[in-house]
């Protein structure tokens, strides 16, 4: 039997959560598989693979991205940003609104909403749900989500 | 699997030119990496990765066009003020093409190349009479949208071709509508996608879902034409048979597709008068 030639790696160098990181990965290898198993950055989730809830939504580049869809040798040079890069006290909204209660749709919830945080112009041509559909939730039915992010936006309003 | 990763339009040619018909070319891989991992063991591709063309992502407006790049996204056409203006399908319909997370990766030539019957950047484009401009080593070739498809998942693309534009002429159209049926409004597949535009051309009416490929439907072109008032949805259902040939499959039924297209279409149009203005 003729053994499979190993899979090919590539050197990547990008910016991840801020700081420069080189990895070398099989040029097979998906951003997510990078992030939880070369890198140890357990936070990005995998859902279902194929694009459809989110779960493993971080930003490239300042926008959100499925990590299940990206192949890591196409963030040489760019900037990754995932769960792991927020700080507690952003969360606390969500904490408070019923964002989240099994947890798996969270982390990428959490990277999207930061997203819409950092540009709320969005908001003068998208509602709140149409910028959130790429994160599916079978927990919280959504309102916890919406409004926890809406206090995110406006924190005096529901002080 | 195999991996080229070309740094300019030349290199990237040259690549494909080497006659390999399994030669694939990769943009933002939202279709090509879904379950990528289960998909890899029998994967024998070699895939021409197109992310360092950077050249090619920008949009571009001349006189009498509207110029996508082969690299241009939905979400750079969303965030275009330019386009949504002049163009108004082109943000609608990338508005619902999954979400943000397929936005800011898809592109409009992949969209086009990966030759899905149930595309949403498709029959926006087909509806403004878009143009595809394949580059090979052999030079330049222009193909008309609605003459690309030739199968299902078929296309005049050669293996050597390269979507490198998709070129929009400049217009004042008179009606314009994008209306897509699916089990929710984002991160849905369509059951049934449709767009509608008037301008001194004519009609165009392009259907998606309802057919092997995305599709203009020529018989309904007509009968917009003649300016006969149409009484109801049923005015609409011989032509929408004759243009379009929908399946049973896992998101819908044949005739559920057909009823839904002629009753969207027939609502769609209350607001056109014969001539294509809008009430």
């Amino acid at each position: 039997m003729i053994a499979e030639p190993a899979t090919p790696t590539i050197r990547i160098s990008f910016t991840l959560n801020g700081a420069s990181t080189t990895v070398e990965a099989a040029v097979t290898e998906r951003l997510l598989d990078t992030l939880r198993y070369r890198l140890g950055l357990t936070g990005t989730k995998e859902g279902c693979g194929e694009g459809e809830c989110g779960a493993c939504t971080v930003l490239l580049d300042g926008l959100p991205v499925d990590a299940c869809l990206v192949p890591t040798y196409q963030v040489r040079g760019r900037a990754v940003d995932t769960v792991e890069s927020l700080d507690e006290a952003s969360l606390e909204p969500f904490l408070e609104g019923g964002a989240t209660q099994c947890g798996a749709c969270t982390p990428g919830v959490v990277m999207t909403a930061s997203w819409v945080c950092k540009n709320p112009g969005l908001l003068g041509s998208h509602p709140v749900r149409e910028l959130m559909a790429g994160n599916l939730c079978r927990c919280t039915g959504y309102d916890g989500i919406v409004d926890s992010l809406q206090s995110a936006l406006n924190p005096e309003a529901g002080a | 699997m195999k991996l080229l990763l070309p740094e300019s339009l030349d290199e990237a040619m040259e690549m494909l030119a080497d006659g390999d018909p399994g030669r694939t070319p990769i943009a933002g891989g939202t279709d090509l990496l879904v379950h990528w991992p289960q998909h890899l063991a029998g994967d024998t591709r070699t895939y021409v990765d197109l992310s360092a063309l950077q050249e090619l992502r920008r949009l571009r407006w001349t006189e009498d066009a509207l110029v996508l790049g082969g690299l241009t996204t939905f979400w750079d056409v969303i965030t275009d003020p330019r386009a949504v203006a002049e163009l108004p399908l082109l943000m609608e319909a990338a508005r619902l093409v999954g979400a943000i997370q397929i936005q800011s990766r898809g592109t409009w030539a992949g969209n086009v190349v990966n030759a899905s019957p149930a595309a949403d950047g498709v029959p926006v484009l087909m509806a403004y009479d878009a143009v595809v401009v394949l580059q090979s080593h052999d030079g330049r070739e222009e193909v008309p949208l609605d003459a690309f498809y030739t199968g299902y998942k078929e296309t005049r693309r050669r293996p050597d071709q390269l979507v490198t534009e998709i070129r929009l002429p400049r217009r004042a159209y008179t009606f314009q509508r994008f209306e897509k049926v699916g089990s929710r409004r984002q991160q849905a597949i369509a059951k049934v996608g449709l767009a509608v535009t008037h301008s001194d051309a004519g009609w165009r009416v392009v259907a998606a879902s309802m057919a092997p490929y995305v599709c203009r439907c020529p018989s309904l072109e007509r009968l917009l034409e003649t300016g006969a008032p149409l009484a109801s949805p049923v005015d609409l259902v011989a032509a929408v048979q004759k243009d379009v040939s929908p399946i049973d499959d896992l998101r819908s039924t044949a005739r559920y597709r057909t009823e839904v297209m002629a009753r969207v279409l027939y609502h769609a149009l209350q607001g056109a008068t014969p001539s294509g203005g809008i009430h």
